[in-house]
């Protein structure tokens, strides 16, 4: 489950990042992504290259994992055996697209303790909208179909990409996704098809998320030098405002299908452009909570710090000296 | 202070919302094992991930829950990593006259014409 990458982008920088490239590799290697080929971990790649890829494949595996951690609030207590059943088969998927992704990025050289270490002590970033809670059932299903049905916009996107280890793990990741996109519009609508109380419920639930799912894509794109760079050698598959826009444009209409109102009275489809108006979500609370100050931050680091105590003398135990890591192959 | 989760197992852990750990370090890693899975019999298995883990049967644990999720599935091979022997990208010219040599290609016999030229000529005389 996961957004947009938070890619910095200095258009400054740009001539001195490619400055130091050999010019006929770089060459080699624009033409062989120009040509639809894939790039394998242990190919020439310019720097800048392997140090987004990295930072954008760590923070999707992060995601991933925190992004367990509001739906799994609710495993203990949720409606029926089989409704209990799916939620944990779901969690365990998200883990799972972690340790796809963590091995991915491995290939770029960054060791999985590393990126663990960078997300406990707050250095990576993960997708926003996984630092608030979910207060009611119902925001568990919201989350399972709107958030994942983000995602799976961006990483059908990201799958086309050009580093052919993350686009295998995408591949992977988007066939197990679609479970949970079912999973989860399944449960929003048997409560918005439900009694007065379960479509409040539902209501409500979707009325606080709606500002979280408008932040998931990220800021709207200042055009730039470098995201050009990183769009040619597809890095980044579309703009932020893209996404947004083919998120809004199949999701809204099967959310009103439903009799459910979004708390944003400008949003319509101009019929004229086929554009999404809507209003631009409060971009200070997205720099807040991103920064460490949303309601949940503290919480989730916490529980992940406390994973990785409470296993490290298993993890210590079965290790054995004479073991030599080597990166994975692919 | 501690933290007071929506989630009754969080909030019962008592979790001190400014703990700091240290950083793990290198030698915790473990090794990787590649995983290559077959998903019918008489079909080759085909290599689809990695897992880290300590040892082969916990490799297989791992490959198991992580690649056999969903489908069929009927049989595992687990490969230590560090056991493969691989070519380098650079070096795939030694993969490229291979494409050329078409004396190793059924579709590069064409008997036919000689048949059909020979059988016309003798029909004819």
């Amino acid at each position: 489950m996961y957004g947009n990458a938070y890619i910095e982008t200095d258009g400054s920088k740009v001539h001195s990042i490619l400055a130091d490239e050999d010019p006929i590799k770089l060459a080699e290697f624009e033409a062989r992504i120009a040509a639809g080929d894939k790039i394998e971990p242990k190919d020439w790649m310019p720097k800048e290259y392997r140090k987004q890829l990295v930072r954008m494949i760590e923070q999707h595996a992060h995601s991933e994992i925190i992004g367990a951690l509001p739906e799994g609030t609710w495993i203990t207590r949720a409606p029926g055996f089989r409704r209990k059943l799916a939620l944990m088969a779901k969690v365990q998927d998200e883990v799972g697209h972690a340790q796809l992704l963590y091995s991915a990025a491995e290939t770029l050289g960054k060791s999985r303790e590393d990126m663990v270490n960078d997300l406990i002590n707050g250095k990576s970033k993960y997708s926003n909208v996984f630092n608030y809670p979910a207060p009611t059932w119902a925001d568990s299903a919201v989350i399972a179909w709107l958030i994942d049905a983000g995602a799976i916009v961006n990483q059908l996107a990201n799958s086309k990409g050009s580093y052919g280890p993350y686009c295998r793990a995408l591949d992977r990741i988007c066939a197990e996704e679609s479970f949970h996109l079912k999973y989860g519009h399944d449960n929003v609508v048997f409560l918005a098809t439900g009694t007065p109380l379960q479509r409040q419920m539902v209501q409500e639930a979707l009325n606080r998320w709606w500002e979280p799912i408008m932040h998931f894509f990220g800021p709207p794109d200042k055009a730039s030098q470098h995201s050009e760079i990183l769009m040619r050698w597809k890095v980044k598959m579309g703009s932020n405002d893209s996404m947004r826009q083919t998120f809004l444009n199949m999701y809204v209409p099967k959310i009103w299908d439903l009799g459910l109102t979004l708390p944003d009275p400008n949003l319509r489809k101009n019929e004229e452009t086929g554009q999404w108006e809507y209003s631009e979500p409060n971009w200070d609370t997205f720099k807040q909570v991103i920064n460490g100050n949303g309601p949940c931050n503290k919480e989730r680091l916490a529980v992940r710090r406390m994973a990785e105590e409470k296993g490290r003398w298993v993890r210590k135990a079965l290790l054995s000296k004479s073991d030599e890591y080597v990166t994975p192959l692919a | 202070m501690k933290i007071n989760s929506l989630d009754p197992r969080i909030s019962r852990a008592e979790l001190d919302d400014e703990s700091k750990i240290g950083e793990l370090q290198g030698s915790e890693h473990f090794q990787t094992y590649e995983v290559f899975q077959q998903i019918k019999r008489g079909t080759h298995h085909q290599h689809v991930g990695n897992v880290h883990a300590p040892n082969a049967e916990m490799a297989m644990l791992f490959a198991k829950e992580q690649y056999c999720r969903r489908g069929a599935a009927v049989n595992l091979w687990v490969v230590k990593t560090a056991d493969v022997f691989v070519t380098e990208y650079q070096d795939a010219d030694i993969f490229e006259t291979t494409e050329d040599k078409l004396y190793r290609d059924p579709n590069s016999y064409k008997v036919m014409d000689r048949i059909n030229a020979f059988k016309a000529r003798t029909n004819n005389a």
